[in-house]
């Protein structure tokens, strides 16, 4: 239980995905600009990306490493999100459609979003167990959301400030991420 | 027709160069910057798929169906993907260790998905080569760029394929880490992408 907790915290924190593992960066910037867009995202990642962790974690333990396909490994991922994302859009929009109006517009651009592939790799690469998979997705997708929604609550201030032209929209967002960055260094040697 | 193939190859340069012009697939862009060698080899990498998947995509072009377009896009990418990793597995197996989970990942890069989409779908295999090579080379000049400045700034060196490097700095320098760490990757990008605002489109 101890382990689990350490992995939890170390997942959301010190190895943050957007900010210290660099994944998922396009959304990042892409749905930073407003908070309810922001909050969206992270909702709907959080939601795929267990779902995903899951999935890719029994392919690949029961169907690739079982018949020797590993190499096969980039196209079923790609194909397992990509209809997963496809199949959770279709069961949202009839079954709870107060939820799709919330998550709609962001869930096919999590197909593309390098965080979920990411992090089916990197649960695959350390050897997690299913409980660890469960709970390092779950982690990665939660400091997946805090960093983006605290990003977000920068960046609107910065909107209303005066940012010289040639520094504005993404040049100045790429560097307050990078100042964000430097803030989540500090828990480096927390654990 | 020789002109429209110089356009389409030149554009991807610098009138659409990524990520500067196009702000796409920026997670290999800050992930493998920390050396101008890794970040070659991630650009050439790249080149290698859009090239492949744009030739192939705009030989389909016609036979693929509208609707389930993205998915068969996907999975095209995807194999030649496949190809890149087991080819640097065997023959730069170093480099292939450096860059790790980001080359499996150049699958999700939106640049290869987007350039399918927006140009390799619409028109003919010779000019989709053009694109994809102009866009890839503008890729990996951009990753050649930042990482020299990271690696200069970060570290003093620049060192391409191992041994002693090719540039030093004096002995007075003190490197600044900062440069090397994540928060670097992020203002480096934001500065340059500043710079190129500066210079402007011509």
């Amino acid at each position: 239980m101890g382990d689990l907790f350490v992995l939890a915290i170390s997942c959301i924190f010190i190895n943050n995905i957007l900010l210290a593992q660099f994944l998922g960066n396009c959304p990042f910037l892409g749905t930073s600009k407003k908070m309810e867009t922001a909050i969206g995202m992270a909702m709907s990642v959080v939601f795929v990306l267990v779902m995903a962790g899951l999935i890719t974690w029994i392919v690949d333990v029961y169907l690739l490493k079982a018949l020797n396909l590993e190499y096969l490994r980039t196209v079923s991922f790609i194909l397992v999100i990509a209809s997963l994302v496809q199949f959770v859009e279709m069961f949202l929009k009839k079954s709870i459609p107060a939820l799709y109006a919330g998550l709609g517009i962001f869930l096919p651009l999590i197909t593309t979003n390098c965080a979920v592939m990411g992090v089916c790799l990197i649960n695959i690469k350390e050897d997690y167990t299913f409980l660890e998979t469960a709970v390092s997705s779950f982690a990665y997708a939660a400091g997946f959301g805090l960093a983006l929604i605290l990003f977000a609550g920068v960046r609107e201030r910065i909107s209303l400030a005066r940012v010289p032209k040639p520094l504005q929209d993404t040049s100045i967002g790429l560097i307050t991420a990078g100042i964000i960055a430097l803030t989540f260094m500090s828990f480096k040697g927390m654990v | 027709m020789a002109q429209s193939l110089a356009k389409e190859f030149t554009k991807g340069l610098w009138a659409e160069i990524p990520p500067f012009r196009l702000v796409l697939g920026l997670c290999p862009v800050l992930a493998v910057t920390k050396s101008v060698e890794n970040g070659i080899g991630m650009g050439v990498a790249t080149t290698f798929v859009l090239v492949f998947s744009n030739l192939l995509i705009s030989l389909l072009r016609n036979v693929i169906p509208s609707k389930v377009r993205i998915a068969c896009y996907i999975v095209i990418i995807a194999t030649f993907v496949t190809i890149v990793e087991l080819v640097m597995q065997a023959y730069t197996y170093e480099l292939f260790l450096k860059l790790g989970i980001f080359i499996p990942l150049i699958v999700v890069n939106c640049i290869v998905l987007g350039r399918a989409e927006a140009f390799a779908s619409k028109n003919g295999p010779v000019l989709s080569i053009a694109d994809g090579m102009g866009i890839g080379i503008g890729f990996t000049l951009s990753l050649a760029a930042l990482g020299a400045v990271r690696e200069i700034l970060g570290n003093g060196t620049i060192t391409i394929w191992g041994g002693t490097p090719i540039f030093e700095m004096g002995a007075n320098f003190l490197p600044f880490r900062f440069m090397i760490e994540a928060p670097g990757a992020f203002v480096g990008l934001g500065l340059m992408l500043c710079m190129m605002n500066l210079i402007g489109k011509k």
